[in-house]
């Protein structure tokens, strides 16, 4: 028989992503099931002589579905193919609970005994034969992280099978379980290791919290401390001494004018280029994709990548769950927030994992407005922190007070509750290092591929708005708000059209208008809260509903005016 | 004794003894092995009725102030 879908299931954290691109080729397809918004990825693999599709299902604990997720998974078990159930080795009895629910089912299948590498470590012992001849199905021992088992894994496939007799469970599922791994599994007493007791510890508000202190600063200075290494270091050299000499030499034989010259490498300044203020698609087109936000993203996902492979995210979710909820949110919703510190566009689309529509509005329409992209943060670091690092400081202190007090009117004023948090908090481990530098290409890769299009665009956009004097229109239109609200002037306005494209490039219109610092930090805030840029945009529009989003956006707008006045009028 | 998981206290271990609450509680905790008869231990929990976490075999789970109130240990003392 030839197998042409295999389909990877099991609990939630058991490494099955990590299984399925041990397994898949470079061509993976990340889907939505028809009629969801439950996304999972496919690709293929080898087999021999045939290519069978592969399928990396949502993590579930049952069959008898709780949630949105959990239910797609079981539809795609009734369309057939081969089932590879991805069971932790540390956890075998409440796996095995999915386990007898699927072999009830009569699908052909293999088991993969995964996270086996750290089962010796955690004195647990498993008897493999035996667990096979019990199931009556093939099981492996793999670790996903390692490759290890993956190739015997591949090999089993073919051999994939049913139980040659019904499954008999007497009573209870999960005594039959129980009696199961009492016979298969030794369970060694071991100390406590480090790693457990910090697990442990920071998850107690008395220490959590300040361990939680602890890891973000430390996680903000890497950052900071990464990314202006690189900058220094790395690609302002790069700019100063082997791209600079090739513009000017472009733009001598450009003739140093001319609407071309313009285009490509802008305004020059005494013969000199300024990558800041220039707005050519060759000078500051480059400069602020690659030079000030791609340090800042190489750095910021490289830390989150860490913390996330650590697993300390979930502990940081049950940590703040009760004051999220004061914000109409649980715990679970500061994810979407940190992944939106990288680009709102991963955490508008995180907010999937939130299952109420008003905890879904709650949390898109708190990230667009108080949660600045690292682009956005890097450019904000890089332009007002020639003014002082204070006024940087001050940004994002006004943009925090934003957060927190209307996530406590929105949740005042929306009917409802958030639910309750309910939550398996993996253990630390310390992560693999190929895993984290293979995440961190991944993440690099798509902001290039997604961001560097727009910026170019955006710059030729300026460069085009400007000539065609639509923006002269445009300033005497807006004029009364930009310049009696929030006392910027009338040119800003560039900056606010460009930021529904991107809002790095909006920052950086800031700096050739000569403002002062108040001006400049007014400026740099309406930015981050008065709309979202389009990609984030669009995602929020598929996340939430055009209407949902229309009253989010309303909510943005209004957010800008006000905070944008009050700072006006407030500020020296 | 039997007491609710809010009130064991953090350290103390138990045999869980009862789940009151409706059927989709019940089928919900049930499947992430929270079921009569296991074994727990209270590992913290957060401030102001904040999540409750335990210790079932090796892994732990975080659960939301009112659904650990319906759960019942039986608590060895």
């Amino acid at each position: 028989m030839a197998i042409n879908k295999i389909l990877l299931i099991g609990n939630p954290n058991v490494g099955k992503s990590a299984l399925f691109s041990r397994m898949t080729g470079a061509k993976v397809v990340i889907s939505n099931y028809p009629g969801t918004t439950v996304e999972f990825c496919q690709g293929f693999m080898k087999l021999g002589d045939a290519t069978p599709m592969i399928i990396d299902a949502p993590g579930t604990y049952t069959l008898s579905p709780t949630s949105k997720a959990e239910a797609v998974a079981v539809r795609m078990l009734d369309e057939g193919g081969v089932v590879i159930n991805v069971v932790d080795a540390t956890n075998l009895e409440r796996n095995l609970n999915l386990t007898i629910e699927l072999l009830k089912k009569d699908i052909p299948m293999v088991i993969a005994l995964n996270m086996w590498d750290d089962t010796s470590h955690r004195g647990i012992e498993i008897d493999v034969g035996r667990l096979e001849e019990t199931l009556g199905v093939p099981v492996v021992p793999t670790c996903a992280l390692t490759g290890e088992g993956i190739k015997e894994l591949v090999q089993k496939i073919p051999a994939a099978k049913k139980r040659e007799k019904k499954l008999e469970v007497e009573g209870d599922g999960w005594q039959y379980v129980g009696r199961i791994v009492q016979e298969v599994q030794r369970l060694h007493h071991r100390h406590h290791t480090f790693l457990e007791t910090l697990a442990d510890l920071s998850i107690r508000p008395l220490t959590g919290f300040p361990i939680a202190m602890i890891i973000l600063m430390a996680s903000f200075f890497i950052v900071r401390f990464v990314a202006e290494g690189l900058i220094g270091y790395v690609f302002e050299p790069f700019f100063d001494y082997l791209w600079t000499p090739i513009v000017l030499r472009l733009s001598s034989f450009l003739g140093q004018g001319g609407v071309l010259h313009g285009i490509l490498i802008g305004e020059m300044s005494g013969g000199k280029i300024d990558y800041s203020i220039s707005f050519g698609i060759l000078t500051t087109g480059l400069f602020v994709p690659f030079a000030m936000v791609l340090p800042y993203i190489i750095s910021f996902y490289l830390v989150l990548g860490i913390l996330e492979d650590f697993g300390y995210l979930p502990r940081l979710a049950v940590l703040m769950d009760n004051v999220m909820h004061k914000l109409g949110l649980h715990g679970y919703s500061i994810i979407p927030m940190i992944l939106g510190l990288g680009c709102n566009v991963p955490g508008a689309l995180a907010t999937r994992l939130l299952e109420g529509r008003r905890e879904k509005f709650i949390a898109a329409t708190l990230m667009a407005v108080a949660v600045p992209c690292m682009a956005q943060i890097a450019m904000i670091v890089g332009l007002v922190g020639q003014r002082g690092g204070r006024y940087v400081v001050f940004i994002f202190a006004v943009l925090f007070i934003i957060l927190i007090s209307k996530g406590f009117l929105l949740n005042k004023i929306l009917k409802g509750r958030s639910p309750e948090i309910l939550l398996e908090i993996p253990p630390y481990r310390i992560p693999h290092i190929v895993a984290v530098i293979k995440k961190l290409r991944m993440r690099i890769y798509s902001f290039i591929k997604e961001a560097i299009p727009y910026v170019l665009l955006g710059i030729l956009l300026v460069n085009i708005l400007y000539s065609l004097k639509v923006i002269s229109l445009l300033e005497s239109l807006f004029s009364p708000i930009l310049q009696n609200v929030w006392g910027l002037p009338r040119e800003a306005i560039g900056a606010l059209i460009i930021g529904f494209l991107r809002k790095d490039v909006a920052v950086g219109m800031l700096g050739p208008l000569n403002m002062t610092t108040k001006q400049l930090v007014i400026g740099s805030t309406v930015l981050a809260i008065y709309f979202p840029c389009i990609a984030t945009f669009v995602v929020l529009v598929r996340e939430l509903g055009l209407r949902d989003m229309f009253k989010s956006a309303l909510l943005m707008m209004g957010t800008a005016l006000v905070v944008g006045g009050i700072l006006n009028f407030l500020l020296p | 004794m039997i007491v609710s998981l809010v009130d064991m206290k953090q350290g103390e271990s138990g045999t869980i003894a009862d789940l009151r609450g409706g059927h989709g509680f019940t089928m919900r905790i049930q499947s992430m092995g929270v079921y009569v008869g296991k074994r727990v231990k209270k590992v913290g929990s957060g401030f102001f009725r904040g999540p409750q976490t335990v210790l079932i075999d090796k892994y732990q789970i975080a659960i939301g102030y009112g659904m650990a109130s319906k759960i019942f240990v039986e608590v060895d003392r």
